[in-house]
């Protein structure tokens, strides 16, 4: 049998104290597919893939990832995914090279394979000539471009993209679209979260949250015809509006 | 095992990578223990001493003379009144003030008894302790040397029985301070720079976003505590051989006992340290808090350890506390192996008790350090 | 100015609002003058020894209920042959056997004298030389009763008077030592930090490019923690005058303002060390690992400066918590007044300055 979908996520809760960050969401993300997880600051998007990654434990509801359960294969779910925070969490004191070399070393990949992937990355992203520069010189565009693929590393089913192309310049934002396809095409699927409208319409389908709740999810398209708008901008204003 | 290779890879890069560190790292410690280990002496001397001469005779001239003569005295000025002398003594410039009193050479002489008066600030109340011993002894050769010169000690008395004592100083004949203040010095720059750097090292992963980018990948819990603490650990081994060298070829400290257990019980005490240093990381959020509980612990396990003044002297309660200062077993163990030549069955109950340590800390380390929230 | 006290306000906040680092600045200082008061001295008591009788008579007898009935002493064991001195030493069981010779009593009344030997295990040469001082001071007591029906002519009698400490208490010494030490590097570890934090998160740009002067930056970074020290420095003087019986024979205003400056240099320090550093990390290592040894060891905290080699006499002058200790001992046990410190209190005044000005320096080259 083959499993279609790669997240399932039933009913998902989480809350600190009386608040509740991300309540009660369902939802399923098919393999190989661009999955935009939209929201306005706050609503609730970090803390729900934080739940989905497995560092974060849920109040209660039920989610599969990759097939494994979050409350008790966290650990197994972390071998098959890849995860780039909204924060820059790479090493700025490392070059670029020793970072990948790095995670490509906990993520227990083969000496040999941590050469190839590291040439692969280093030419796909254009970053041969600062290989051997520190992190922390680099301009945030090819940090976040560096980011993305140290979360690609070890050829993840699923990766998760929190506010990918928050704070770069729209060039780089269009490269980094380019790349988000190209892993798609090669058949990882994408989890990303975005406030950037315009970037919605690359999804292949988009949910919006609003205030912890999931408030519609379909394709960019039919989200349009269902909310009478001509962009994923109005749409999104409808609904935060309520 | 690949895996924690990495790490340690990573970890060694950051820190040599770090041009402001090193220094402080390597340079400040060894400097300080080449410099403080001068500094940490209980010896009295060039006691600051200042007196009233109201007699003016041979026999207080006499006495001043043998003051001057003495190493433990400094003999810095003569006042006329006592009101003058203590007001030097308020301004901190006289410690000791002898006092000879008017007649004091005729009373001797007609009632065979003068008496002499000496004020000592007592502040270090111990320091003043030893001052008055010094300045009996000096009055009491004197008076000994004046019996002399009378020669009335004449043989129709019973002789008086004496005592004789024979005072041996053992693996210190000369009661150098320096060898038994380096080796616990040593023992502290170790223990402070082990304890900080890895107190440090997980909060500060935490504070900087990057242990959250650690938390997603699949490493094993013992893995990464392995490859955080290894770096430290060789760094501490690395020190001390510095420091080991630098206390045999400028201070001459001996090592009598085996260089091998030395080495191998501090393999198994930095593994303490280290224990605490990242049980504390785990527990804090900012390098801030961090920092201030290890400067907490550090600061009691120093003063408590034994290095400085003695335990046995502490309060009961305070001498049960002391069973849990780390550094109190290493100061221990370090002084008897290098100045007494202790071996493995001598230092064997500070040996299990640091190892049952060992165990806690790193338990407690791995399992406070949550991938998960 | 409304300004600056807004600023203010943001950093109280800051800090009242961690509570956990508030628990620690005010909780540890306390629990660390507690346990430093009554844990600490120098004076030696109940220390272990041994005793090798080769004699075993009613003089020795008498001697060693003698050591055994003083505060100084307790009789750990006794031991029957030479070769067991080498043995509890190297155990570290004892500090000192005490060696009576063979036949002790038919000596001191057939040839009018005996032996015993004193050895110590000088690894710790303070403790040896005191124990040998101890023990031959009872020993000379014994020996004066033995001598009761001898006369002796012309007897010098010192009398000595303990002034400042009549009871040669240790807390009387160790109290202002410790008060000093948690004051500096309380105060300068807090404000190097808080500093190069705001630098490493990089909202220190944000407040330098914002129409605040750089300087009130600085001020209004540090003014909670001056706030923060001086409420330190009131427990850690009520706590040593109730608790500990710390005598105040001078004035408590001249004591306030006195610790007010002490608290100033140190912080200033701490603003020194912090434009240095570039992370909080350097700034943490400098103020723990360079600050904590050379302030226990050079301030006159526990070792007495003036047995100092000269060098070190001369870089201890350097230490701002010596002169503070000076001040705190003369202020609070001598009862002195301002003439009689105002040679420490200029120093402390300067060292003060001369940090502060070196800041301003390194900060306004960084601007520029």
């Amino acid at each position: 049998m083959k499993i279609t979908n790669v997240i399932e996520a039933n009913g998902l809760t989480k809350m600190f104290g009386d608040f509740t960050a991300v309540n009660a969401i369902t939802f399923e993300v098919k393999k190989g597919e661009i999955f935009g997880f939209l929201g306005a600051n706050g609503a609730g998007k970090t803390t729900a893939i934080k739940m989905l990654i497995g560092i974060s434990i849920p109040t209660s509801g039920a989610a599969k990832v990759a097939g494994y359960d979050v409350f008790t294969q966290a650990e197994d779910i972390k071998k098959n995914i890849g995860y780039m925070s909204q924060k820059f969490a790479l090493y700025d004191d490392l070059t670029v090279k020793e970072n990948i070399t790095f995670f490509g070393g906990i993520y227990g990949l083969s000496k040999s394979r941590i050469k190839e992937k590291t040439k692969e990355l280093l030419e796909d992203l254009g970053l041969e000539d600062v290989a051997s520069q520190l992190v922390g010189s680099l301009p945030l565009g090819w940090k976040q471009k560096l980011s993305f693929s140290v979360a690609l590393i070890h050829d993840p089913k699923i990766v998760f993209l929190d506010e990918p192309t928050g704070g770069v310049d729209p060039i780089t934002r269009r490269q980094f679209w380019e790349m988000i396809y190209r892993a798609s095409s090669q058949g990882t699927t994408i989890f990303v979260t975005t406030h950037y409208m315009d970037e919605a319409e690359y999804c292949d389908r988009v949910s919006i949250m609003v205030n912890g709740k999931i408030e519609a999810l379909d394709t960019p398209k039919k989200l349009k015809e269902q909310f009478h708008a001509d962009n994923m901008n109005d749409v999104f204003l409808k609904l935060a509006r309520g | 095992m690949k895996t924690i290779g990495y790490i340690i890879q990573k970890e060694f890069k950051q820190i040599f990578r770090n041009k402001g560190m090193l220094p402080i790292i390597f340079v400040l410690p060894l400097l300080q223990l080449i410099i403080l280990s001068n500094a940490a002496t209980f010896e009295i001397k060039n006691i600051k001493f200042a007196y009233i001469d109201q007699d003016r005779s041979a026999t207080s001239r006499g006495l001043i003379e043998k003051f001057e003569a003495s190493t433990y005295f400094n003999v810095l000025d003569t006042y006329p009144s006592q009101a003058l002398a203590s007001s030097a003594m308020l301004k901190g410039e006289v410690d000791v003030v002898l006092e000879i009193p008017l007649h004091f050479e005729r009373n001797l002489q007609k009632d065979k008894k003068g008496n002499l008066g000496i004020i000592i600030n007592a502040i270090d109340g111990a320091a003043a302790g030893v001052t008055n011993v010094y300045v009996s002894q000096i009055i009491q050769n004197y008076n000994k040397s004046i019996l002399m010169d009378v020669k009335e000690l004449s043989d129709q008395q019973i002789k008086p029985v004496t005592i004789e004592t024979i005072p041996l100083f053992w693996y210190n004949k000369t009661l150098n301070y320096k060898t038994y203040m380096v080796p616990g010095i040593l023992v502290l720059l170790v223990t402070m720079i082990t304890l900080f750097l890895s107190g440090m090292n997980i909060v500060r992963e935490k504070e900087i976003g990057t242990l959250e980018q650690i938390n997603v990948t699949p490493i094993k819990k013992s893995q990464f505590i392995i490859g955080k603490l290894f770096p430290f650990w060789i760094i501490g081994m690395a020190l001390l051989t510095i420091g080991l060298i630098i206390a045999s070829l400028i201070f001459n400290v001996p090592m009598i006992g085996s260089l091998l257990l030395m080495y191998f019980y501090t393999s198994i005490y930095i593994l303490v340290i280290l224990g605490i240093g990242l049980f504390i990381s785990n527990f804090t959020d900012t390098q801030q808090q961090a920092m201030f509980i290890a400067w907490f612990f550090t600061v009691i396990f120093i003063l408590m350890s034994g290095l400085f003044t003695p335990i046995e002297s502490m309060p009961r309660w305070a001498q049960i506390l002391t069973e849990f200062n780390p550094i109190k077993y290493f100061v221990e163990v370090m002084r008897m192996i290098m100045l007494k030549g202790s071996g493995f069955m001598d230092i064997l109950p500070q040996l299990i008790k640091t190892i049952i340590y060992a165990a806690i800390m790193n338990v407690l380390a791995v399992w406070s350090y949550k991938k998960t929230t | 100015m409304k300004r600056f006290i807004g600023f203010v306000t943001k950093e109280f906040y800051h800090i009242f609002r961690d509570r956990r680092s508030l628990f620690i600045l005010f909780g540890m200082p306390i629990v660390q003058i507690l346990l430093f008061g009554f844990a600490i001295t120098n004076e030696i008591n109940n220390v272990n020894i041994a005793i090798l009788d080769h004699s075993k008579d009613a003089n020795t007898q008498e001697i060693i209920n003698k050591i055994s009935a003083s505060k100084y002493f307790s009789i750990n064991q006794l031991i029957e042959r030479e070769s067991d001195i080498e043995a509890v030493f190297k155990k570290g069981q004892v500090k000192a056997v005490l060696n009576f010779e063979k036949d002790f009593s038919k000596n001191l009344i057939k040839n009018r004298q005996a032996t015993v030997q004193i050895i110590t295990d000088a690894t710790d040469p303070n403790t040896a030389n005191t124990i040998t001082n101890y023990v031959s001071s009872i020993l000379q007591n014994y020996q004066m009763e033995q001598n009761k029906a001898v006369k002796i002519n012309y007897v010098i009698g010192p009398q000595p008077r303990m002034v400042y400490n009549a009871e040669l208490k240790s807390v009387y010494m160790f109290v202002p030592g410790v008060m000093t030490i948690i004051l500096m590097l309380v105060s300068a570890m807090m404000t190097s930090i808080s500093i190069t934090r705001e630098k490493e998160l990089g909202t220190m740009e944000i407040l330098l490019v914002s129409p605040i002067k750089p300087l009130l930056v600085i001020i209004g970074k540090v003014f909670p923690y001056i706030f923060l020290s001086i409420v330190n420095a009131i427990v850690i003087v009520v706590l040593s005058i109730f608790i500990f019986k710390m005598p105040m024979q001078g004035s408590l205003i001249l004591l306030a303002l006195e610790s007010i400056l002490f608290i100033l240099s140190a912080l200033s320090l701490g603003i020194l060390i912090s434009t240095v550093s570039a992370t909080q990390q350097t700034a943490m290592m400098i103020s723990l690992m360079g600050l904590m040894l050379p302030v226990i060891l050079l301030s006159g905290f526990i070792f007495p400066i003036s047995s100092m080699p000269l060098p070190l006499q001369i870089i201890s002058n350097i230490i701002p918590a010596k002169w503070f200790i000076i001040i705190l001992k003369g202020i609070m046990l001598k009862g002195v007044g301002i003439q009689f410190i105002w040679k420490e209190t200029l120093i402390l005044l300067g060292m003060t300055v001369f940090c502060l000005a070196l800041s301003v320096k390194k900060y306004k080259i960084r601007l520029e």
